[in-house]
């Protein structure tokens, strides 16, 4: 019975802290702009064709690897400057609108440069090893995940509550206005808020694509959704809310597609039910309750609403 | 926001009198149909201008609906196309001819349903059920706050594209395989009895059922339900306190919403001839949200003519820019497949970071018509010398001599200011003298009043006290 479990276990935490990579990105910007922005699952995505296409152009990993991050995060420097700084003082449905236009223009980019065709995650040589986990094989980057994922968390937690840049990102999500009269410089904290959040989904898209080897224009749409959606269930606004919720995310699709050979080894089903294919509409469920049941989250704050 | 209630189609009172910029709007749509009509009988039915019309009507019609619940009641939901997918299979299901049921569902014997509807039965069903569905789904989600609301109603349109491909409803929905072989928009050419078509009506039928939609849409608005919805997108809670019932309202209009985007997803499926769930993904919820802020939030007309120029760039007029393009010898960099959706999303970005209002704004097809009322600058300004000119006129028309006894003490006085301070007070006098002589013997009293008064105020304010002297002088 463990042995059957354990492989969709073991990619359900690789899966969750790839998630959670992109969801702390969500919630970082949901805090300080009371923004979805949409358009982080395409950057995503991007992350992972600019590491095909750099690589295919003959550049060694070591200078590859920290160029498509640095490219990624001027990226998420680049959109928020272009699409979302104009939109701050419009109302909330146009800034919305905006980042929906930027992804569906980061979707069609790819899809003519690439012609639409999948291409093919280069190998990097380390975590994409196969390595036995108590008799399951599985790769290497099924177990680097979850320790990268907490190192990077922690290390972010660490520069949100102890550094001068840290705490201007805090004040700023508290109250937008008064920390501007206090003297922060607003376009700085958002510019360093949109670098921080896009360097992490380099950086998950790094892991995620070695585990799942073709990138093509809408494999950033799901990922990028259900780590909004693991943010929202840890608690928007909460970086650890947002990582636990993507783990718990990552485990519980994972387990639901192997529903139908778990149930029907352990004896109690005797036919397949085609559960796998609930697996996405399992997230979107989850999202649901939670937002009925406690719509601030597992970790979230109560927010009055003033009349 | 005091702007939009206070003018514009929505807000004003019922009037009795028919005007003019109505009877144009109605007359500009009349010709459109029968333009279609006529375009359709002389034009080759292969023409893209077909195509373009068709699908359109079937997103004008999807957006109009998107616009009344994201534009008027200011629910931002983005579960479009779970109820166009709704509407699309519950009208698939319910027209496939009984014959073909065997061949359509050929993996599940021939599915469940055995029988099959005529045309608009079956459309108003399958926006009914697009509607109970949406019932079902309001009820928990409505009460969210916009972001979330949002993200709430993709999730669902998500979960319900999953169940509709789920292998074991197959016999009612054909899991995942294509529904085929019902109603399309060409059977409904009139066919001679050689089989040739002896009248066009395929383009006719969309643009009708869409417009007996938006019609019913329009009444709506303009009912005080519309009123309500506007209320609620203005300010929630002011609403509230005004005895609107949220819930009730709210509901409404998402079902009503979804009842629209039903028969929208029931024509989509007739003009794309074949249904499948997994292209009601998401990206054609986006599509909708970005016609209807082309065509601005708040305009049912924006809607419509956002949605024809959406269509019309998407399939015909960028086309030139998916196919090599040569200038002489030099071929065109950049030009090849994909790149019209490049700019296309370009043009939107700049749509939505420029333009926010789009076409539109929140004006409808009768604004457009309606006389201006004098605004701008250069306008107040000739308002206000002609009323001058006509308070002049008055003055003069019941005394001419004070009249221009004023004038001219009012002159002598500025004069007295510019020569300095020491003439002022005999400059007044003699005006003020100037004035009294004018005015009848039986004011001479009040003049030397005026005089006395003047004498004790010299201290004060002395060009304004001379104007009001001379004022009171000349005024008989």
């Amino acid at each position: 019975m463990f042995k059957t479990v354990l492989p969709y276990l073991l990619t359900g935490i690789a899966v969750g802290g790839q998630y959670a990579l992109i969801a702390i990105g969500y919630t970082m910007v949901y805090g300080i702009l009371r923004l979805i922005n949409f358009a982080h699952g395409d950057v995503f995505m991007v992350s992972g064709i600019l590491m095909v296409y750099i690589t295919a152009s003959g550049l060694p990993l070591y200078i590859s690897l920290p160029l498509v991050l640095l490219l990624t995060a001027a990226i998420g420097f680049f959109i928020e400057r272009v699409a979302y700084k104009p939109l701050r003082t419009a109302p909330r449905m146009s800034i919305m609108i905006s980042a929906i236009g930027v992804s569906y223009t980061l979707q069609n980019l790819v899809l003519y440069i690439t012609g639409g065709l999948n291409q093919f995650y280069p190998k990097i040589p380390f975590i994409s090893d196969s390595v036995s986990v108590f008799g399951v094989n599985t790769k290497m980057v099924t177990l680097i995940t979850p320790v990268l994922t907490i190192v990077l968390v922690i290390a972010l937690v660490l520069l949100i509550n102890k550094t001068k840049i840290g705490m201007a990102m805090r004040a700023v999500s508290k109250d937008f206005e008064t920390s501007q009269l206090m003297g922060i410089k607003i376009n700085n904290v958002i510019s360093v808020t949109f670098i921080i959040g896009s360097f992490l989904a380099g950086v998950g898209s790094v892991l995620y694509f070695t585990n799942y080897n073709t990138v093509i224009q809408t494999s950033g749409a799901m990922p990028g959704l259900k780590a909004f959606v693991a943010a929202v269930f840890g608690g928007i606004g909460s970086i650890p809310g947002a990582v636990i919720g993507a783990f718990i995310i990552g485990i519980c699709e994972n387990l639901i597609k192997g529903l139908d050979i778990i149930l029907f080894k352990a004896g109690i089903t005797t036919t397949s039910y085609g559960l796998a294919t609930f697996s996405d509409a399992f997230t979107f469920a989850l999202l649901i309750i939670i937002l009925i049941v406690k719509p601030t989250g597992l970790f979230g704050e109560k927010i009055t609403d003033k009349v | 926001m005091m702007r939009n209630m206070q003018s514009g189609t929505y807000a004003q009172p019922q009037e009795k009198t028919v005007k003019l910029s109505t009877v144009i709007s109605a007359f500009i749509i009349l010709a459109v149909y029968a333009a279609v009509f006529v375009a359709e009988q002389t034009l080759p039915s292969t023409s893209i201008l077909f195509t373009v019309l068709k699908k359109g009507a079937t997103y004008a019609l999807v957006a109009v609906s998107m616009n009344l619940l994201n534009g008027f009641t200011g629910l931002f939901s983005l579960g479009q196309a779970g109820f166009m997918l709704i509407g699309a299979y519950a009208y698939g299901i319910l027209t496939i001819p009984v014959e073909q049921r065997a061949n359509v569902y050929q993996y599940y014997n021939g599915g469940i349903v055995q029988f099959a509807l005529p045309v608009v039965p079956a459309l108003i069903i399958a926006g009914l059920v697009a509607a109970a569905f949406a019932f079902l789904i309001g009820l928990p989600v409505l009460r969210l706050k916009s972001d979330y609301l949002a993200i709430a109603t993709l999730g669902f349109a998500e979960i319900i594209r999953t169940i509709f491909q789920w292998d074991k409803l197959g016999v009612l929905t054909n899991g995942s395989n294509l529904l085929r072989e019902y109603p399309t928009f060409s059977d409904f050419n009139i066919r001679g009895a050689d089989g040739e078509v002896t009248l066009y009506l395929s383009t006719l039928v969309p643009f009708i059922i869409a417009g007996v939609c938006i019609a019913l849409i329009v009444l709506l608005l303009r009912s005080s339900y519309g009123r309500a919805f506007m209320a609620i997108r203005d300010d929630e809670i002011a609403a509230e306190a005004m005895g609107i019932n949220l819930a009730k309202h709210k509901q409404i209009a998402f079902c009503t919403s979804s009842f629209f985007a039903g028969i929208g997803g029931a024509m989509l499926a007739m003009y794309q001839n074949t249904v499948q769930a997994k292209a009601f993904t998401s990206a054609m919820t986006y599509e909708i949200l970005l016609i209807v802020v082309i065509g601005g939030i708040g305009s049912v007309t924006g809607s419509c003519i956002g949605s024809f120029l959406f269509v019309a760039c998407s399939e015909w007029w960028l086309r030139f820019l998916d196919q090599k393009q040569m200038i002489g010898n030099f071929e065109v960099p950049l030009l090849r497949n994909g790149f019209r959706l490049v700019v296309f999303s370009i043009i939107i970005m700049i749509v939505v970071l420029f333009f926010r209002q789009g076409i539109m704004g929140t004006k409808e097809l009768p604004d457009l018509f309606k006389p201006k009322k004098g605004g701008g600058k250069k306008a107040a300004k000739r308002s206000v010398k002609e009323k001058a000119e006509a308070a002049k006129e008055a003055v003069k028309a019941d005394n001419p001599d004070a009249a221009e006894a004023i004038e001219e003490a009012a002159q002598d006085a500025a004069q007295a200011m510019t020569d300095g301070i020491a003439n002022v007070c005999d400059a007044v006098q003699a005006a003020a003298q100037e004035a009294a002589e004018q005015a009848p013997t039986t004011l001479q009293e009040k003049a030397e009043a005026v005089k006395e008064e003047l004498k004790a105020e010299l201290a004060g304010d002395i060009p304004a006290a001379a104007e009001a002297d001379a004022e009171e002088g000349g005024e008989a």
